[in-house]
């Protein structure tokens, strides 16, 4: 995948849209991530971490009872088994290293379900550094138990009560808190989206899982899979999945949910310092995602995913509530593996799509485990 | 400025040299437009002192703004207010001083560039602040502005080198936002330390009119900024006056720190 323009930009998408105050900061931010990511032993160090501490490479297994149901070869990336449950480590502990060696003392991090922002809370407890999460009080709500994680880790989780109080306004408060303590503080961004450099740094602190990926398509099958499936709210699991496959045959489908289908609508605008795909009115008012996972309960996506799909690379169809919920149960039972809801919405998708994939192989990233799901599950199916 | 731009000057920049060369601070109120009562702020506002008003366009997601800010959006929002609500009334004001809009970058892409200006100048609207509209993205509107002769205020802000103040201040028209203080807009129990001292900074680099607003609180503080800034803008606590006692507290306001920063 190329790096984006000077300017940040994914062919018209992406940008740096921030308030005045931020701008130094951004500028500062990417030529410390250009400097460190060229510097091999900062590579190195972050590689050694994501190997002794989140636990990568991560495997590949290979779904027999639903491939055998489905007519097709599901393989699974497994990110769930990263330490801390998602793929979200693998920028946390990158972006953490980074605001280390730039002095930073604080992180600051928006999240949905809460995996990144477990992830953060984790990173920060690892490196000495103090966290503070910002999370919608609905989520709050439906993610109690990842509430208490980040704060067992030692960081301050705050309620955002204001607009919609999910994961669009916690990234709205975590960017002013950053505005506020820019000196000290670190915006540890969980998606690859917001202002350049975030959607290219937070991408190749992804790219991991397509590089292993590809290997380990390569050694099983011989070949590349078919087709490449990743569910997308912000887009970072996707985005990491895609890079290792972008350059090949393989067909790339990133799946919204059909309440937050940014990428669906295709209608461009600008918040949280990008310029992507966003669900709003018609007087460019930010309309409310709706989806039963907190992690893709946003109205936005990443510019790169924007880009993707207007020069036809990657497809971005969504799937409903309903479809997720008969897919969560159906992998539990087929499989005996529980999956996060996000990534719920690439299986909904292969099952709803399988007569089309007939004989194909079908390599899914599975980017987190449903653990922080079975609450709200066993409300939904009582 | 070369004296041949300096015929270019829009009407807010105009009236905001002469009256800073005749010695007057100047003091812009922020009222967001839709809220109960705004009108009749406005006007308050206008006759008790001000020299220009800041309509907020109330916006779903404004990451520059703290809590009252925040509620005042949200609050017009609710009901129903849009830009095309806002751009009639402020048609009706009928005020003297010049109307600008501070508004975030969404509503502008999403109306189109020269379609947004076209409805700031029909709405007798002279020029517009666009806090996520940093300079290096500030081309396509600034261009569609200008043609509609629309005055784009620049922000400047303390985390800036020095380096960046002069072109940020080369691209500024009708005056320079000098931002108080690291941090959104609400009120302070003082003025930092960074709000004077980036003023002093810009008016190093610049003679465009520079005023300080985040984080100028009230009279004494406004006094204490136009000791080195032209003048100050007046946010959160012009709204929370207007949401809490309405239109008259807010001209109430206006005068004391028009007398405040009388010198």
């Amino acid at each position: 995948m190329a790096e984006p323009s000077a300017e940040g930009r994914f062919g018209e998408f992406g940008g740096r849209y921030v308030p005045e105050t931020l701008v130094p900061a951004c500028q500062e931010l990417e030529a410390a991530f250009r400097e460190a990511w060229s510097d091999p032993s900062f590579v190195a160090e972050l590689n050694q971490l994501l190997r002794e501490y989140a636990g990568r490479p991560s495997i590949i297994t290979e779904c027999h009872n639903l491939g055998r149901q489905l007519g097709l070869r599901l393989l699974l990336k497994r990110e769930d088994l990263n330490h801390t449950g998602s793929h979200k480590i693998n920028n946390v502990l990158g972006q953490a290293l980074l605001a280390k060696r730039m002095g930073k003392t604080r992180l600051v991090a928006e999240t949905g379900a809460g995996q990144h922002g477990v992830a953060s809370a984790t990173a920060a407890a690892l490196m000495g550094m103090s966290c503070k999460v910002y999370m919608g009080a609905v989520d709050v709500e439906r993610q109690a138990l990842n509430v208490f994680r980040m704060r067992l880790l030692g960081s301050e989780v705050e309620a955002v009560h204001s607009g919609s109080r999910t994961l669009k306004d916690a990234v709205n408060d975590a960017m002013r808190d950053w505005v506020a303590n820019v000196d000290d503080s670190h915006y540890c961004l969980g998606s690859v989206m917001g202002p350049h450099p975030y959607p290219w740094m937070v991408r190749e602190f992804h790219r991991v899982v397509g590089i292993e990926a590809n290997a380990q398509c390569k050694e099983l099958l011989g070949r590349d899979p078919d087709v490449v499936v990743a569910c997308v709210g912000g887009g970072s699991n996707a985005i990491g999945i895609f890079s290792g496959f972008v350059d090949t045959e393989a067909r790339l489908v990133g799946v919204e949910p059909a309440g937050g289908a940014a990428v669906g609508r295709g209608v461009p605008g600008v918040v949280h310092g990008m310029r992507s795909y966003l669900m709003q009115d018609e007087y460019g008012q930010v309309q409310e995602a709706q989806s039963i996972s907190a992690g893709l309960d946003y109205p936005g996506v990443g510019p790169e995913h924007s880009y993707l799909s207007s020069i036809g690379r990657a497809d971005y169809p969504s799937v409903t509530d309903a479809e997720v919920i008969d897919a969560f149960q159906l992998m539990a039972k087929s499989e005996g593996i529980i999956p996060a809801l996000e990534s719920t919405h690439a299986l909904a998708w292969i099952v709803r799509e399988a007569p089309t994939l007939q004989g194909k192989v079908v390599l899914m990233n599975l980017s987190g485990r449903g653990d922080k799901d079975v609450d709200q599950m066993m409300e939904i199916l009582k | 400025m070369s004296a041949a731009e300096a015929t270019t000057f829009g009407r807010m920049e105009t009236e905001f040299r002469a009256k800073r060369e005749a010695g007057r601070k100047l003091l812009v109120p922020y009222v967001t437009g839709g809220l109960t009562g705004w009108q009749q702020a406005i006007r308050a506002a206008a006759d008790a002192g001000a020299d220009a008003i800041e309509i907020g366009l109330p916006f779903s997601d404004p990451v520059m703004d703290g809590p009252v800010i925040q509620e005042a959006s949200q609050r017009a929002l609710e009901a129903g207010i849009n830009i095309n609500i806002i751009f009639d009334e402020a048609r009706e004001l009928d005020v003297e001083i010049p109307l600008s809009v501070m508004c975030y970058y969404n509503t502008i892409h999403h109306a189109g560039h020269e379609r947004f200006a076209h409805l700031l100048k029909a709405a007798g609207i002279v020029a517009a602040i666009v806090p996520d509209l940093p300079l290096e993205e500030s081309g396509l509107w600034c261009a569609a502005a200008d043609a509609e002769g629309i005055e784009t205020v620049m922000l400047a802000a303390p985390t800036a080198p020095d380096s960046r103040l002069p072109l940020i201040a080369a691209r500024a028209r009708g005056f320079l936002y000098s931002v108080g203080l690291l941090g959104v807009t609400g009120e302070r129990s003082s003025l930092a330390a960074s709000a004077t001292t980036l003023a002093a900074r810009l008016k190093a680099v610049t003679d465009v009119p520079v005023l300080v607003g985040v984080g100028v609180s009230n009279a004494a503080q406004a006094r204490e900024a136009v000791q080195v800034a032209d003048g100050v803008v007046q946010g959160a606590s012009v709204v929370k006056r207007l949401m809490d006692h309405g239109p008259e507290a807010v001209g109430d306001y206006v005068a004391e720190v028009r007398a405040a920063i009388t010198l």
